[in-house]
């Protein structure tokens, strides 16, 4: 195979040297006579556009390396030139599962350039908002699992709670999928009327959801085959290849950035940290149907405490048509459902940040394929990639 | 002991700057010494976590102090004389998130890359998590990491040219596409 | 009407309800499997969908037929009917009734009656098997590649607790032939259980299911095919007809298999303790004990759509590890024990 390639406005010189120091297939290649699996982008269990090219030894896994960038936006780039408030619907489409918690994270992240501190009662919405949509992306990430391994009907069963989570996002700020929730500075509007008696149903339905997945699958003989002892990964690799979130949960690293570094006011609320012990995808399984539990559990709490905040109390701080934040540089992280989401931005004074980089939590964890695949077999690569939650919004950029 | 004098107390005169805003420390190291101070700063400030690593670049941030300057100097009517003694600012900077298991304090590591002369130690060493945040860099910047197992682009293909991020490539891209043919064995 | 005639009637009707059988089924498997995920299956399709395995044929005859440019033509071409073929003979020993009178003559229901009854349902089965390796190794593309190792491996090495767990019928009742091993099932066993072959040999039967459910490459064994990991494994490249032939060879596989367990382990045409032909009259025993057959072969197809939306699928090394180190030592020990009780009691 021979890869030609043209440049339009740019001379071809300096190409051949580019090629000589970087490698255009794969790498160096082992010794042996193995056969070259491409899992491509386009395929029905790449969840989004990524690449794995592996080489395989019959069933066998000798190298996996993971290709990315078919989703590369230039997301950062974007953020250069446009305004503080006009980035705010394209950090939607980074983890466009759960985009909420996107916004949000962009939100806090400007707010703390500003030296803002948001109401109380913005951020008692931000957080039962953000817990309902880790719900909804564990969620996908649980059923997309089954689905991966050949249990169809589970996904079925927590999709449709989905689509409940989905009417209440639409009463409240208008979209279902990219949300583009609040404002910096608060929260626009405040819970929907209807929110009220909608929640009491949802939450014994979701738990209904999650018993049903629960029974279909954690005590089923093949499903404990499939998932036990794959893909086991230690604690301490574990931290030294970044991970973080449910990921790192699952190796017995007791680590959740609510607790650690607690924001909006997730200090007033009693939930549970799930962690399991071997890292392998069964944990990495029941710790997201836990957390989906702890979840409903906090917006119980959240709820109650809102419901004691007066019915005028304010929704947004005071902040200026054009944001103009003093110079300087911060860096801030939230819990997302994947993991650690950070957002580190540096302002030169103007209206429009000077550099944005967003520390994606499936990035770590991706880097770590090969670590994770190698000696495993095919089928337990394809167990290995949906429990790991790749979102290519996220990853790419 | 506060963050700052912990930091200060372990680098010694590693340190050539230190910066606080909103909470957050941001110091600068020199170039050089780069994983020295990180293997110094995990072992005995027990920063064990490498958060993030990712790169900067000043260029616009220099054009606009340097014009700034140049109005308030025709405004004093300043001979400019002191114009010619200023160095030429290092472009690049590259900046390492840390953070401490223990005790959840965040540190920012920056140290200042030059253009003419773009090369770094890899830190892939201390951390498995810089493996592919530096091919980032690399991919987005020209900074190149010596040492590094595997420095390919990441996220643009592999041959395209030019450095994305750069605050002198537009944000239109200059129109660069990629043509593969297959030769059908 | 002379022999042949009545013979050639009975392999048209054979025919007609196989391929029935298989259209209805892909219907009954979209709507069943819609029935246990809650939510609707095709129902735009005329009423309740019922002509959606009409407009599902039409759309794979009308579609363009692409034969990969580095495919094998012969081999690629001969794949499906290997498959599809063999399915439809092993009809041919089914015993799907008793007899009818017509026209004053006798004519049992089944289209021939050979004495090596399911010996040639086996030797079928493993000539289809060459189908799905065919295919898959005419592809030339690798994924094509992977599902008909699977295959090999797979339907190869269920065949061997299969062959176990029949061997034991024949210890039983002293015959191949299907139709003398129904006739035996009639009537009742300790005074109150029906007298079939699941009271009988209750751990043949599963070690039998087991088996036909991997033979029928179905979830829980559908690692040839299965969608998330091979993009559809053995007939990845495969479009129009000759997919409709892999689809409708399974079907049909499925129909086989559902009919040989009833006629072993379930009685084949007959009521459990009711004796249909002392009230009814000879024609109308005759279509009755049809429609028997068919209610119970309806049965387990139901079962193989069942076990397909609640299980997950095996991994590769699980399911050569079940066939061999459980099925096998399983099905011999069963032989054993049967064979000691059979002599024991004559």
């Amino acid at each position: 195979m021979s890869i030609q390639f043209s440049l339009k406005g740019k001379g071809g010189k300096g190409v051949a040297k580019q090629l000589e120091t970087i490698c255009i297939t794969t790498g160096p290649v082992e010794v042996g006579d193995y056969v070259t699996l491409n899992i491509g982008p386009i395929h029905p269990a790449m969840h989004g556009t990524l690449r794995v090219i592996t080489k395989t030894d019959g069933e066998t896994i000798v190298s996996a390396k993971p290709e990315i960038g078919y989703l590369h936006r230039g997301v950062e780039k974007l953020g250069e030139n446009l305004t503080y408030s006009q980035f705010l619907p394209i950090t939607d489409r980074l983890n466009y599962c759960s985009a909420i918690c996107n916004n949000v994270a962009y939100e806090m992240a400007v707010e703390k350039l500003l030296g803002l501190q948001v109401p109380p009662k913005a951020q008692l919405i931000r957080m039962i908002m953000m817990e309902l949509a880790r719900i909804a992306d564990h969620q996908v990430c649980v059923g997309i699992l089954g689905v991966d391994l050949g249990a169809l009907t589970p996904f079925f069963y927590l999709i449709i709670q989905r689509e409940e989570i989905y009417e209440i996002f639409e009463w409240h700020h208008g979209a279902r999928l990219t949300n583009s929730m609040g404002a910096i500075g608060g929260v626009e509007a405040d819970l929907p009327e209807r929110f009220h008696e909608k929640w009491p149903k949802l939450r014994d339905t979701i738990r209904k959801a999650n018993d049903e997945t629960d029974k279909l699958l954690t005590h089923n003989r093949i499903w404990m085959d499939r998932t036990i002892g794959v893909n086991a990964f230690c604690a301490d690799d574990a931290l030294n290849w970044g991970f973080t979130g449910p990921m790192l949960r699952a190796c017995g690293v007791k680590r959740d950035l609510r607790k650690e570094e607690p924001y909006l006011m997730y200090d007033e609320v009693n939930f549970e940290i799930p962690t399991g012990k071997h890292g392998d995808v069964f944990d990495r399984y029941m710790v997201r149907m836990l957390e989906m539990e702890e979840s409903v559990k906090i917006i119980d709490q959240a709820y109650a405490l809102y419901k004691e905040l007066p019915e005028d109390a304010p929704l947004m701080k005071k902040v200026p048509k054009i944001i103009k934040p003093p110079e300087g540089q911060i860096y801030h992280a939230i819990e997302s459902p994947n993991g650690e989401l950070g957002f580190f931005i540096k302002s030169d004074g103007s209206d429009k940040p000077y550099r944005i980089k967003i520390r994606p939590p499936c990035y770590m964890v991706y880097q770590a394929f090969e670590d994770l695949v190698k000696g495993e077999m095919i089928s337990d690569l394809i167990a290995c990639l949906s429990s790991l939650n790749v979102i290519a919004g996220e990853l790419d950029r | 002991m506060s963050l700052k004098d912990r930091v200060a107390d372990i680098l010694g005169k590693d340190l050539v700057a230190l910066n606080e805003f909103r909470g957050d420390l941001c110091i600068e190291v020199p170039k050089g010494r780069i994983v020295q101070v990180l293997a110094k700063l995990k072992e005995e400030g027990g920063f064990d976590f490498l958060s993030d690593l990712f790169g900067v670049d000043n260029l616009d941030l220099y054009a606009k102090a340097a014009k700034k300057k140049k109005k308030s100097q025709e405004e004093s009517e300043d001979t400019g004389e002191t114009k010619g003694k200023e160095s030429v600012q290092p472009r690049f900077e590259v900046i390492y998130l840390l953070l401490s298991l223990s005790t959840n304090e965040r540190l920012q590591v920056m140290v200042r890359v030059p253009e003419d002369d773009l090369e770094l130690p890899t830190v892939t060493g201390l951390w498995k998590a810089a493996n592919w945040p530096e091919r980032e860099v690399f991919d987005m910047f020209g900074i190149r990491f010596k040492g590094h197992p595997n420095l390919r682009r990441l996220l643009m293909w592999d041959e395209f040219q030019d450095h994305p991020l750069r605050k002198d490539y537009p944000l239109e891209g200059k129109g660069e596409e990629r043509h593969l043919n297959y030769d059908i064995a | 009407m002379a022999d042949w005639q009545i013979d050639l009637i009975k392999v048209v009707f054979i025919w007609v309800w196989a391929l029935l059988i298989a259209v209805v089924m892909t219907w009954v498997e979209r709507r069943a499997s819609a029935m246990m995920q809650d939510r609707l299956g095709p129902n735009r399709a005329g009423p309740f969908g019922l002509l959606q395995p009409l407009a599902d044929g039409i759309k794979l005859f009308t579609k363009e037929d692409i034969i990969p440019e580095r495919a094998r033509k012969i081999l690629f071409i001969l794949g499906p009917p290997l498959f599809a073929l063999p399915a439809f003979s092993a009809y041919a020993v089914v015993p799907f009734g008793d007899k009818i009178v017509l026209g004053g003559k006798e004519i049992i229901l089944q289209v021939s009656d050979v004495n090596i009854g399911f010996l040639y349902v086996l030797a079928l089965g493993a000539i289809g098997v060459y189908g799905m390796v065919i295919g898959g190794w005419a592809s030339n593309s690798k994924y094509s590649i992977l599902g008909g190792l699977r295959a090999t491996a797979q339907l190869i090495s269920y065949e061997v607790p299969m062959g176990l767990a029949l061997l034991t019928i024949v210890l039983l009742y002293g015959t191949f032939s299907l139709r003398e091993i129904v006739l035996q099932q009639q009537g009742t066993f300790l005074g109150f259980l029906p007298n079939w072959g699941f009271f009988k040999q209750p751990l043949g039967f599963i070690i039998f299911m087991v088996a036909a459910y991997a033979e029928a490459n179905r979830v829980p064994f559908d690692l040839p095919e299965c969608e998330s990991e091979l993009v559809t494994g053995y007939h990845t490249e495969y479009g129009s007809m000759r997919l409709g032939l892999y689809l409708f060879g399974e079907y049909v596989n499925m129909g086989t298999l559902a009919a040989i367990t009833v006629s072993l382990f379930f009685g084949g045409w007959g009521l459990p303790y009711v004796d249909m032909s002392r009230f009814l009259g000879p024609v109308s025993y005759g279509i009755a004990s049809f429609f028997v057959f068919f209610l119970k072969q309806a049965f387990f197809l139901f079962l193989f759509v069942w076990v397909r939306w609640t299980v997950p699928r095996f991994r590769y090394d699980q399911l050569m590890g079940l066939g061999w180190k459980a099925l096998i030592p399983l099905g011999l020990i069963n032989l054993f024990i049967t064979a000691l009780l059979v002599q024991l009691t004559t």
